[in-house]
């Protein structure tokens, strides 16, 4: 049976590593350093974090002064009240002034299940996408969340970290170096290519390996960097195919479907079709049956593909 | 570093330096006026209410170096009531940071001089403000930065009494008291005023906002914000303290120096005519030669 692991519990270790390694590592959280891993750190390092209680925009500011001050803070919360509860004070006291601080919105998307709406941020990759100066990385799995944990603490400005506790498998090749705008691709084929972020990388290949029994080859890219997109490897993967796909568990709007769009809107006559959360809040439900429910799973995938080639075929 | 002519601790600031320092102040009020110019919509009122207390600062307590002003041990001040920045240009100019030419500049496009304080622009200044509330935690952050390399650097974070409306500051509040942390000092403009009217008049209860910070954990000093002995009294009373932050609860009047700006809520953000321009520029120069002449 394949090993799985939710990409925070790799998070949680790579920030203790990187701890070990650099003094000018702080790490604060809000009241869930056990579920956002940060724990690791703060029993390790108790002199650099820092539970600033369920006060997640005194967090955020605090951070910024420490940034502005030597320090490169790392912010835990969920990711809902990351982003969307400090907007505001991410983007006048972090992003404005381009300060290192580091956002690790924890249990993010669909797939933080059963608490609900309330707590499911489908719309944190938009929000955090368009503030000038930020870097936005969504990690595939664990392997990708390790090194992007290191990477992201020596990039001089702002970065949102997207990661979720839904179990996924190892996606990424033995001796993956991850690169900021780097779009690996994970597997080719030439009839269409299928845009992938986070959890849905390995929904995606699954999917690929479905739609190859309807003699349909998918090329899957991982789109683990949104923000800066690369957007030459979006238009050099997209050349040649009946149709791309963006597959996310995130609204459609401003998310992966409309990072990808918007280059292809510029560059490329490719015809996009964009599968995530269709303008609309979560529900309670396990992380599968939400991923179902919202055709999310690799055999929902394979009957969007399929459905959208009929179409484009008439 | 720049050292100022301290008294020792403990006594009181000598009436020669208290005068110096009100120069100082009267100087600053009226260049805060001079960069603002007629015709255009500035915060005067918030502005010429905490002029003596920044004169305080950047000219008796504060060590810095306006040569390198992101030397690692200077004292920090953050304006967190964003939009009384000009009051710190004001200050920021007169200490070497900038030529006082630049002031003119104040809001033009292009400007190093933003209409609210922009770290990234501005030499002295020392985070992003102009969404009220957030201060107090940035200047948090700061002290937090000192504990942990072991600097020895104060913080000093200027908030205005409407500002304290934003909940944030309570939960900064509760932060820096549960952190023990004795090198930030909180001042609070307490103009009374804000944008449309008493401060107190909304549905915001305030009062008695000494006994808000005491309730959150603080040692607490309420003064007169235009009286500079007490100014330099409480700023030092606030560097001697080993157990807790402190706040110095600042009563001041918005406008203060210009006698028909003074108490008007609708000078919070707006423009003088030339006619009120020349007035208040006329009663800050009179004030100004006055206190020069008393100097001599």
């Amino acid at each position: 049976m394949t090993t799985r692991t939710e990409t925070r519990m790799a998070y949680g270790e790579a920030l203790l590593e990187l701890g070990q390694q650099r003094s000018d590592i702080a790490v604060l959280d809000a009241d869930l350093y056990n579920s956002t891993r940060s724990v690791l750190f703060g029993k390790a390092f108790p002199n650099r974090f820092f539970d600033i209680g369920i006060a997640e925009q005194d967090l955020i500011s605090t951070a910024a002064g420490l940034a502005a001050n030597g320090f490169v803070p790392f912010c835990n919360s969920f990711a809902i009240f990351l982003t969307g509860r400090c907007y505001d004070q991410i983007r006048t006291q972090v992003a404005y002034p381009s300060l290192p601080v580091k956002l690790a919105g924890s249990s993010a998307g669909l797939t933080e299940g059963p608490d609900g709406a309330s707590h499911q941020s489908l719309e944190d990759i938009t929000l955090m996408r368009v503030l000038p100066n930020m870097t936005v990385i969504v990690p595939a799995d664990d392997v990708e969340t390790k090194q992007a944990t290191a990477a992201i603490a020596n990039i001089p400005g702002p970065v949102y970290l997207r990661l979720g506790r839904y179990p996924v498998p190892t996606v990424m090749p033995p001796g993956y170096k991850f690169e900021v705008g780097q779009l690996p691709r994970l597997r080719d084929g030439g009839d269409i290519v299928i845009f992938a972020t986070g959890h849905m990388v390995s929904k995606s290949l699954e999917a690929s390996e479905l739609l190859e029994q309807e003699h349909i080859a998918a090329r899957v890219v991982n789109v683990s960097t949104i923000k800066p997109m690369n957007g030459a490897a979006i238009l050099r993967d997209s050349e040649g195919m009946r149709l791309a796909f963006t597959v996310e568990e995130h609204s459609v709007i401003g998310g992966l479907g409309g990072a990808i769009a918007e280059v292809l809107a510029a560059g490329a006559s490719t015809p996009l079709v964009r599968l995530g959360v269709q303008d609309m809040f979560g529900e309670s439900g396990f992380a599968d049956e939400l991923l179902q429910k919202h055709g999310l799973q690799p055999g929902g995938i394979r009957d969007s593909v399929l459905k959208a080639l009929a179409t484009a075929g008439r | 570093m720049m050292g100022h002519t301290h008294s020792m601790p403990g006594q009181p600031v000598s009436s020669a330096e208290i005068a110096h320092l009100e120069k100082l102040a009267a100087e600053m009020r009226l260049r805060i006026v001079r960069m603002m110019g007629p015709n255009k919509a500035h915060h005067f009122g918030g502005s010429l209410s905490l002029t003596d207390v920044v004169a305080a600062l950047y000219f008796y307590k504060m060590s810095y170096n306006p040569q390198d002003p992101r030397d690692p041990g200077r004292d920090r001040f953050l304006m967190s009531k964003g939009h009384s920045v000009p009051a710190q240009y004001a200050a920021l100019a007169m200490a070497g940071f900038f030529p006082l030419d630049e002031l003119a500049t104040l809001k033009q496009l292009g400007s190093r001089l933003q209409g609210h304080p922009a770290m990234q622009y501005t030499p002295g200044l020392e985070g992003c403000t102009g969404s009220l509330g957030q201060g107090l935690s940035f200047a948090n952050g700061m002290a937090l930065a000192a504990r942990i390399k072991g600097l020895k650097y104060r913080v000093y974070c200027l908030l205005g009494d409407g500002e304290l409306h934003e909940g944030q500051v309570w939960e900064a509040a509760m932060t820096a008291s549960r952190c023990c942390l004795t090198s930030l000092t909180a001042i609070v403009d307490a103009n009374r005023l804000k944008a449309m009217d008493d401060a107190s008049a909304c549905c915001k209860a305030l009062a008695p906002v000494g006994d808000r910070w005491a309730g959150f954990g603080w040692l607490v000093r309420e003064i007169d914000g235009h009286n500079m002995a007490e100014i330099c009294a409480a700023l030092d009373w606030a560097s001697r303290l080993e157990d807790r932050p402190s706040v110095i609860v600042a009563h001041t009047v918005k406008g203060k120096g210009v006698s028909f700006i003074e108490n008007q809520p609708g000078f919070h953000n707006s423009s003088l005519n030339d006619e009120q321009y020349a007035r208040a520029v006329e009663e800050l120069e009179a004030n100004l030669k006055t206190r020069s002449e008393a100097r001599q």
